[in-house]
């Protein structure tokens, strides 16, 4: 059967809508048994039970739908610890000695790098929610499914200063402060590139070790240079540790961005108000317009309370692991297939509706170049609303 | 060229981060030099101290808690003591059975307050003073004042009083001063338990000036490590100047060049002082 665009967004659309549908359909036979590693223990488990809240819910309404191809879902879990070297181990387990059917995305570069290598050494796809450097994506069976492009340190630079340019004040000076974790890392200095491509002035360039302790130099020095615009390549809890270090020398940057933060952490902070993020999605219309995500946000809220998540609405994180059981879902429902060379080559050819927009790998390395699904967010008001692009934007929010 | 402001700003934030490494540092210290345990554990006892005040804080003001946390912490020190001593547990093995402990108080506090973030919230957060053109904050001079006062009292102690005389005999020779009457036994669960109460002391200032994750229990290790060698093993005071320096040293690396140099400083100091005086570890 040739399936096409329009046929595929369709299945996406009709899997999408299943989803508001009631439980009835009953999954027979031997379960298909799905495969991954999240870093449920270190450095990384705090977002790592984010992803395992929603790929639960997503198994779950999987199977009260039918499950797969008729046959029930089973999803196999362990914990990388967050480890790449671990992660490599334990993929391996899964196909050779689990013997999933087909494997599903671990959590960061690092480990999804690990992944990678076993993945191309058995021929399986890798779908990947969060890998920051897509460039060593070398792999052909490879699809990310976070809606990042290609190139994400031009890409995402020039997302965060068109929002910038809306600011009651547009910015003329930079400060950029950097972790040297690779992804933000990364995004930094292309960020330095842009910067200067659009006449912005950099007055300051600090680069920190990644799980650094004291921010009160680099706090100092930032106040000191005096920028209309602070750039954090922060992601965590950096952001929190540096703003209360700024908080304690009387300094607030007039305006900022730090590119990951911890969303939860961020919220009580009056420093942090109006801070600018990235995201794909925020729980609020229009992303919420579709009863089906709606709904998914109402019961990620109530899993995330129950297992102890101090920020229970859906956004990037939840998102991007969402996305991931959905453009699986649509592959092997369009494919009607678990061969893993038919669901690739279907991937490279078609494209996924998904609950931040619609993904396709038919540029480089299975990215899509100068293009992507990424947003700007800003905390408004102790509540993170999309800005920018305005079409996504949240009801009335303007960037202030 | 750095000005001087931020200078002086640097320094001053060195000193306080200084001090925590030289409050944690000092029950590590006391354990390793009087009874030959590499107490790993120390650090995870510190932060499930910083939790327990985060979850208490609501009801109770921070310091209160503390009244709360460091005897039932100094019972766990003697429980430790107890075990280490019933399976004469050898200096290196300490380290390896620390470790574990380490990382089953980890898996406890992430079972129980998940692996997110959490920061207590206090007034005290809040206050601060403008000295000059430098700023000033009461948790941080809290926690000065802590390190201070626990590194002067215990050197205090071990310096003018018997206890510590006897504490510091049974350092030295434990038959020998077993022999003259004292009792190591008793000595040793007495240092023990000193030494996890002040991981309570410690965890409530972790508490005060930091946001608290599990994995964060590492991230302190290697530079707390570093200022208790530098200190000298069984010093109360050294690892309070010891700290300082590290700190110190990291603010004002982080102010003249970039701060990705910083972490480089305590391990290159101590490796210059294990070229130059490696008497100080032995």
């Amino acid at each position: 059967m040739k399936i096409n665009r329009r046929r595929a967004l369709a299945a996406g659309g009709a899997i999408l809508s299943a989803m508001a549908l009631p439980g009835g359909l009953r999954a027979q036979g031997k379960p298909i048994r799905i495969g991954s590693t999240l870093p449920l223990t270190g450095p990384l488990a705090s977002l790592a039970i984010i992803h395992k809240v929603t790929a639960e819910i997503c198994v779950e309404n999987l199977n009260k739908r039918g499950g797969l191809l008729g046959r029930p879902v089973e999803w196999v879990l362990r914990d990388d610890q967050s480890k790449p070297e671990l992660t490599r181990t334990l993929y391996e387990q899964l196909i050779t000695s689990d013997n999933v059917d087909l494997i599903q995305s671990p959590y960061a570069t690092a480990s999804i790098l690990a992944a990678m290598g076993v993945a191309q050494r058995y021929n399986k796809v890798l779908l990947h929610t969060s890998f920051g450097i897509p460039r060593l994506a070398k792999y052909d069976m490879q699809f990310q499914t976070a809606g990042s492009p290609f190139d994400p340190e031009n890409v995402w630079p020039n997302h965060i200063f068109d929002a910038a340019a809306k600011l009651p004040k547009p910015p003329k000076t930079v400060a950029v402060v950097t972790s040297k974790f690779p992804s933000v890392h990364a995004i930094s200095v292309g960020a330095r590139e842009v910067l200067k491509k659009r006449g912005l002035t950099e007055v300051l360039h600090l680069e920190y070790e990644f799980g650094n302790r004291d921010y009160g130099a680099i706090a100092s020095r930032v106040k000191e240079a005096n920028p209309d615009f602070l750039w954090g390549g922060t992601n965590g809890i950096d952001p929190v540790l540096m703003l209360e270090a700024m908080k304690k020398i009387d300094y607030r940057p007039p305006a900022q961005v730090h590119l990951f933060p911890a969303p939860g952490p961020m919220l009580k902070m009056p420093e942090a108000q109006g801070s600018l993020a990235l995201t794909t999605f925020e729980s609020h219309a229009p992303f919420t317009d579709d009863p089906t995500i709606a709904q998914f946000v109402k019961t990620y809220a109530e899993r995330a309370k129950e297992a102890g998540i101090p920020y229970t609405s859906v956004d990037l994180q939840s998102a991007i692991m969402y996305s991931a059981w959905q453009v699986l879902e649509t592959a092997v429902t369009s494919t009607r297939s678990l061969d893993d060379k038919t669901i690739g080559a279907w991937l490279k050819k078609n494209e996924v509706k998904v609950l931040f927009g619609t993904l396709r790998w038919n540029g480089p390395q299975n990215y899509v170049e100068g293009a992507d699904l990424y947003k700007v967010k800003q905390l408004q008001q102790g509540r993170w609303v999309v800005v920018h692009p305005s079409q996504w934007a949240a009801p009335g929010a303007k960037i202030t | 060229m750095p000005s001087a402001t931020l200078l002086g700003q640097s320094v001053l934030s060195g000193v306080f981060i200084g001090a925590l490494y030289g409050l944690l540092g000092l029950g590590l210290s006391l354990s390793w030099g009087m009874l030959r345990q590499v107490n790993l554990a120390h650090f995870a006892l510190a932060f499930l101290g910083g939790y327990l005040t985060f979850q208490l804080s609501g009801r109770l003001d921070p310091f209160v808690t503390l009244a709360l946390i460091a005897p039932l912490f100094f019972l766990a020190g003697l429980a430790l003591h107890w075990f280490l001593t019933r399976f004469s547990v050898t200096l290196l093995n300490t380290l390896l059975v620390t470790f574990g402990i380490t990382s089953i108080i980890e898996a406890g506090i992430q079972w129980f307050w998940t692996a997110d973030f959490h920061r207590m919230e206090n007034a005290y957060a809040a206050v601060r003073w403008k000295v000059g053109p430098l700023f000033v904050s009461l948790t941080d001079v809290m926690t000065l004042g802590f390190a201070l006062a626990l590194s002067l009292g215990v050197w205090g102690v071990l310096r003018f009083t018997d206890l510590g005389k006897a504490i510091r005999a049974m350092t030295e020779d434990a038959p020998i001063a077993a022999a003259f009457g004292v009792n190591e036994r008793l000595l040793g669960y007495l240092v023990s338990g000193l030494a996890a109460a002040v991981a309570a002391v410690a965890g409530l200032c972790l508490a005060l000036n930091h946001t608290l994750a599990p994995v964060q229990i590492y991230a302190w290790m290697g530079v707390v490590f570093a200022a208790v060698m530098m200190g000298g093993l069984g010093r109360p005071i050294g690892p309070l100047v010891a700290g300082i320096v590290i700190g110190v040293s990291e603010a004002i690396t982080m102010a003249v060049t970039n701060p990705t140099w910083a972490p480089l400083v305590s391990f290159s100091l101590l490796i210059a002082i294990l070229l130059f005086r490696p008497a100080r570890f032995s």
